[in-house]
């Protein structure tokens, strides 16, 4: 049988797995076929699993038990920083070529039981640094809706995975990296609150900020995929045991809107368009929208590029050649250590470890890191303050569409820039989604966009709700 | 208002690298200095932000929840797959240059 995997949601695989209508092995079989003929192009996948089947037979074992939960036998795509026993992972970097991973990330362990498919890793930024996929030592994502653009990044291979056929991925979020691709590519992400997901097995860029978080085709298969990932583990101590998870809130939604971050100098106009039109819509269908401040939002990115630097410099420092990777050939240890760290760090990496070391050098201490934690604390209280007034906050996902490889590359604050709605919500710990939003023209291409929502810590069930507010709307319309 | 940034020299992004272990080319310290100075003289903004700041304002942990340091896993279950994962090994240990 031919099973339309491109336009397959999870919740409808679902239902044809229980029914019977095709197996976990013949979807799987779909599903790998599909993506490896559209992987020519667009180059999403680092590796395809070579037991993806195996995997698919074991849930069809599950489902012939009665024992199939929602994701049961479906095929997903897992970013290349997170562990899964036995495979390679890399974290797109040639100093983890060829790593094999020794234990299960407590999100595979939770996926696996449930007898979920992995199919593939997907391509990353080196380490999830960066916001186009194109610092991967590997290959170059492109976007599917236009080749010569950028997919987004760090999770760019898991958005474009989805955006040309797979039911889900797993992306991680530091300052943007699931829901920038994901507005770039047309599709759904969510970046849950700090706490909700363990971060046991993803290989850590801030500690304090990444949140491991699903791509999807929708808001309800987004939820489906968070449902099955979240809860706490006793393998990271930030994930948190009793989260009290807001309830959805019932009728219309007061959605928060901050005019005057928004209205910046940047803001492709474009995107300040359909963002306006969007908030019409929202209102004609009886939401109320008000306008909301956040102060110290517009500080975000310099906080961040002093308090994601300075722990991704120290997160990195394992990756000394002692332990995994590159052999040794150095004249002495000191020379292994940065023969191999010189060689097997890329570019930005380099550049984003030095900088972390600059601003927690003894001096400078005070004036950059301790300072960048007051910036982080203010922009909580703003959002704590604006969340007294409304059910969630109504954002751009991205201050432009998709820009074209190469464009950014020379000018790393430029490129930081892409982040600017994104980064704030990880300061504060937050959850959001993207959510795509409609399309711009450039160059004879329809480019999506994305509208970001944000809703208080565990609001998650507050941003399926207006999410699937604005599919129905965009639906309809 | 803090003035760090257009400030770094070549002995600085020297020292950084030397601190973080990594070997850079003279060419690529070059572009370094332009790089940070531009990135720092951009962040330097939460300085102002941040003049009347305390102490008490920041630095407290939270969302930390700590599991009992008990039952651990059997001894070994590990160590040959970590072992497996290094680039050189010898009877049981990672394998390194002489240090002293």
């Amino acid at each position: 049988m031919i099973i339309d995997v491109e336009n397959l949601t999870i919740k409808e695989a679902h239902k044809k797995l229980i029914d019977r209508d095709f197996s976990a092995v013949e979807l799987t079989r779909a599903a790998l076929k599909l993506a490896k003929e559209r992987d020519g192009e667009v180059d999403a996948y680092l590796e395809f699993f070579e037991d993806s089947l195996e995997q698919a037979k074991f849930a069809d074992e599950l489902i012939a038990k009665g024992d199939a939960s929602m994701l049961t036998g479906i095929p997903i795509a897992i970013k290349d920083n997170i562990l899964i026993n036995g495979k390679i992972a890399s974290a797109g970097s040639k100093i983890l070529e060829g790593y094999v991973s020794t234990y299960n990330a407590g999100v595979i362990k939770k996926l696996k039981e449930r007898g979920v498919v992995f199919i593939g890793r997907t391509n990353m930024d080196e380490f999830a640094m960066g916001s186009s996929t194109e610092t991967s030592f590997y290959k170059q994502t492109k976007n599917p809706h236009d080749l010569t653009r950028v997919p987004g990044g760090s999770s760019g291979g898991s958005a474009v995975a989805v955006a040309v056929g797979v039911l889900g991925s797993l992306g991680s979020d530091t300052g943007g990296s699931i829901r920038q691709p994901a507005s770039f590519c047309g599709v759904v992400g969510l970046k849950p609150t700090y706490g909700a997901v363990s971060r046991s097995g993803l290989m850590a860029m801030a500690s304090s900020l990444d949140q491991i978080g699903p791509f999807a085709k929708t808001v309800a298969d987004a939820e489906f995929i968070f449902d099955s990932i979240k809860g706490s583990d006793d393998m990271d101590s930030t994930s948190n045991p009793n989260p009290e998870y807001k309830k959805a809130p019932e009728g219309k939604l007061t959605i928060g809107v901050p005019y005057d971050f928004i209205k910046k100098e940047g803001v492709d106009k474009d995107v300040l368009k359909n963002f306006e039109d969007n908030i019409e819509e929202l209102k004609k269908a009886g939401h109320k929208i008000k306008e909301i401040k956040l102060p110290n939002a517009e500080l975000s990115l310099a906080a961040y590029y002093i308090i994601m630097p300075a722990e991704a410099s120290t997160n990195l420092a394992r990756f000394d050649g002692v332990r995994y990777g590159l052999s040794n050939n150095g004249k002495d240890l000191f020379d292994d250590y940065a023969g191999k760290r010189g060689d097997g760090f890329g570019v930005e990496v380099r550049r984003r470890i030095l900088l972390g070391a600059f601003v927690l050098s003894s001096g400078y201490y005070d004036a950059y890191y301790n300072k960048a934690n007051l910036v982080r604390e203010h922009i909580k209280q703003d959002y704590k303050k604006a969340f007294d007034e409304v059910d969630v906050i109504a954002t751009p996902t991205t201050p432009s569409p998709a820009f074209k490889i190469g464009e950014n590359t020379s000018d790393p604050l430029k490129m930081y820039l892409a982040d600017i709605f994104t980064v704030p919500i990880n300061l504060a710990g937050v959850p959001a989604i993207s959510v795509p939003c409609g399309a711009v023209m450039r160059e004879g291409n329809e480019l999506p966009l994305g509208m970001q929502f944000i809703a208080p810590h565990f609001g998650e069930k507050i941003l399926f709700t207006v999410g699937k507010v604005l599919e129905e709307i965009r639906r309809t319309n | 208002m803090y003035d760090y940034a257009h400030m770094l020299k070549k002995e600085d992004v020297e020292k950084l690298a030397n601190l973080s272990r990594i070997n850079i080319s003279d060419d690529e310290k070059e572009q370094l200095i332009v790089d940070l100075d531009a990135i720092l003289g951009y962040v330097d903004q939460v300085q102002e932000a941040a003049k009347d700041a305390v102490e008490q304002d920041y630095g407290f942990l939270e969302n930390i929840h700590l599991r009992e340091d008990s039952n651990p896993h059997e001894e070994g279950a590990y160590t040959q797959a970590i072992l497996d994962t290094a680039p050189d090994t010898e009877k049981g240990y990672l394998k390194v240059k002489k240090i002293l």
